[in-house]
């Protein structure tokens, strides 16, 4: 866990006084909404279909259980008993009212939490892996750098009125689980070839009407030049990003327009005009943020406990959800577990405040307290000792987030849509529940594989419907919903945009098709072990074409 | 954004005014006597473009107590009963389509 300092707390702290002052001069009629919204966004507050919705930032997606059951409460008294977790690590209350938003918000900020940088065009929360500080292809925990970079840009004035928001992420893994490509600013961490550990900077991915990936613009970058090298890419946008035209304000279309080369030439030269200055990083003050975050005091433990292997005998249904939700640990004796928030049926991302609580003290007991969020809606307890995991998969499953399809067809990531949306063309929360319907058979979905289904409900791609193995993008067409699908896009260290692979379908189809397209699948790979991505990499979508839109 | 007053009216059936209530951003309608009123069945209907023109500069001054009015299609359902005319404004009516959290029992 990371220790905010009296700096962090005041800083909150003082967020809040401001924020009821402006709500209550809002209510009276002092400020108009005109003077309003830009002030209420700038703390995450977001008008949707039924009601205010607040964005809590997550940096990096750590919890402490405390921080937990404070949305537990948050949720209880000021929403309608639950919260929803989303694909950039945040969590959203969807019926927050304005009147009572000052008081929520004090609330989480006893807990360090707020939704500054959560809205407007700054740098938004900053996302890293979830599994940061404890996977075992790890070269060292980004959640350091995650931290430094928020430090400099929080509330930094030169960086809150850029063209359009600004996302960034962090990874320093083999295996990209931050999705680096698709942000507006990637940075990973890896060895160069004399050993040394640095950066690769990676500028203008996202998604959204413009979809592109990240353009590599600086191999190796050393550590020390980190703050100088983003801030000299942010003030390159800053001054170069086009302020005409909403759809072509992000990063990627600047770099995308004037070539990732001539972009990374300006990033350069005003770079090494700073690089040596008030920005270079003192290995001293990365020492002192390292040191803030409290790693467990682990006891020495071997791996794979006799009682485990006995438990995994014993019990069909415990063995499927280790095999599936349990993955190593770098510290001996211990594991990562994925709790699902995607049950059959469910609302992808959401947990009740019940659960939250249940989560909280699991997590006491359990992980040292900690939790994560990752980007696919799950959270994640990171510090699992193996001889506890038949004891706490009897207590997960009691409170319905042990659904053993971490990774599966029914693991679907998927924006709130229409039902909750303002933006949203269509819904994507039923579509994803018909779809979990479907493969309700564990064993189907096993033999089906690693298949990540991702659903927007409108071109924003809050979704990441571009980078799903199956994307479904929800559009309207004469007043109705009609989906797009999109065939072999991924978020990896491969990352990739998915293919259209026929023309839009209707609602009550989307289910039909999916499932056609899964079949299809099962015919046409070359061997059980060919997962979906690489039958479609293999082959391309023009065989799913046939035998998917063939009888339509 | 262009503002609701600058926007080109162009009406092909009935229309209410709606927007959200400041308070607490629930979704409401613009009642004929100036008010405002979380039932459809209150709202002022109008198929005339000028009265939607005078209906929404009256809901945008009442800036107070409602947020982002616009003009929104309706439907009379055979027994006369005034219903959204599309499916985001039956949503924003009727709530989310899928049972809640709570609801779904977990």
């Amino acid at each position: 866990m990371y220790v905010y300092d009296a700096f962090d707390r005041t800083l909150v702290a003082e967020r809040v006084a401001e924020f009821r002052d402006q709500v209550a001069r809002r209510l009276s009629g002092e400020l108009t909404e005109e003077e309003f919204k830009p002030l209420r966004l700038m703390n995450g507050v977001y008008l949707q279909l039924h009601a205010y919705m607040l964005r809590i930032a997550i940096p990096y997606g750590t919890l402490s259980s405390a921080q937990l059951r404070k949305l537990a409460y948050v949720a209880r008294k000021y929403d309608r008993g639950y919260g929803h977790f989303t694909t950039r690590q945040n969590l959203q209350f969807h019926w927050i009212k304005l009147e009572e938003l000052p008081d929520a918000m004090g609330a989480l900020a006893e807990a360090g939490m707020h939704g500054m940088q959560t809205s407007g065009n700054c740098v938004r929360n900053i996302t890293t892996d979830q599994w940061a500080g404890v996977a075992p292809d790890e070269l060292e925990d980004p959640r350091t750098w995650a931290e430094l970079i928020r430090q400099h840009v929080t509330l930094h004035p030169e960086f809150s009125f850029m063209p359009r928001k600004f996302k960034i992420a962090v990874g320093a893994s083999h295996h990209d689980r931050a999705a680096l490509r698709i942000h507006d600013l990637g940075l990973r961490l890896h060895r160069n070839g004399a050993g040394e550990s640095g950066f690769e900077v990676m500028v203008g991915g996202g998604l959204g009407r413009t979809p592109f990936l990240a353009k590599t613009i600086k191999p190796f970058l050393p550590k020390r030049d980190v703050l100088s090298y983003v801030e000299a890419v942010l003030r390159t946008y800053n001054q170069f990003g086009r302020r005409d035209n909403i759809y072509k304000a992000r990063i990627k279309i600047l770099v995308h327009e004037l070539g990732a080369e001539a972009f990374a030439k300006e990033v350069e030269a005003e770079w090494q005009s700073i690089k040596d200055g008030a920005l270079a990083l003192d290995p001293a003050a990365v020492s002192e943020i390292a040191g803030r975050f409290v790693y467990p005091d682990y006891e020495r433990l071997d791996d794979g406990p006799p009682e485990l292997a006995q438990a995994r005998r014993a019990d069909a249904r415990f063995a499927a959800w280790m095999g599936n939700a349990v993955d190593n640990h770098k510290v001996p004796g211990y594991a990562i577990v994925t709790l699902s928030l995607k049950p059959e049926g469910g609302t992808p991302g959401d947990a009740t405040a019940a659960q939250m609580d249940a989560i909280a003290d699991l997590a006491d007991r359990y992980s040292f307290g900690e939790v994560r969020v990752g980007h696919e809606q799950n959270l994640t307890l990171p510090h699992v000792a193996q001889r506890d995991l038949p004891d706490l998969w009897r207590a997960l499953d009691a409170i319905g987030v042990a659904t053993p399809n971490v990774g599966l067809v029914s693991d679907i990531i998927a924006c709130p849509g229409l039902d909750y949306c303002s933006l949203a063309n269509a819904r994507s929360i039923p579509i994803a529940q018909e779809i979990t319907r479907r493969f309700s058979k564990l064993d189907l979905q096993r033999d089906l594989g690693r298949l990540h289904i991702n659903i927007s409900g409108c071109i924003n791609a809050c979704g990441h419907h571009h980078v799903g193995h199956i994307g479904i993008l929800g559009v309207e067409k004469n007043g109705e919903e009609f989906y797009q699908i999109t065939l072999g896009g991924k978020a990896d260290s491969d990352a990739k945009l998915g293919a259209l692979v026929g023309p839009a379908v209707p609602y009550a189809k989307v289910a039909d098709v999916v499932e056609d397209i899964a079949a299809a699948y099962l015919e046409l790979r070359e061997r059980p072990d060919e997962l979906f991505i690489d039958t479609v990499k293999r082959i391309g979508v023009e065989p799913f074409r046939e035998r998917v839109y063939a009888a339509r | 954004m262009t503002s609701p007053l600058e926007q080109k009216i162009r009406i092909t059936g009935p229309v209410v005014v709606t927007a959200n209530r400041v308070g607490d951003g629930a979704v409401v309608y613009r009642r004929a006597d100036g008010g405002w009123t979380t039932r459809l069945a209150g709202a002022a209907v109008t198929t005339s473009a000028a009265t939607a023109r005078e209906l929404i500069k009256e809901a945008v001054a009442d800036d107070l107590r409602a947020v982002g009015p616009y003009i929104a299609p309706v439907r009379l359902s055979p027994a006369g009963e005034l219903l959204p005319g599309n499916l985001r404004e039956t949503i924003r009516l009727g709530g989310p389509t899928i049972d809640l959290p709570v609801t779904f029992g977990i």
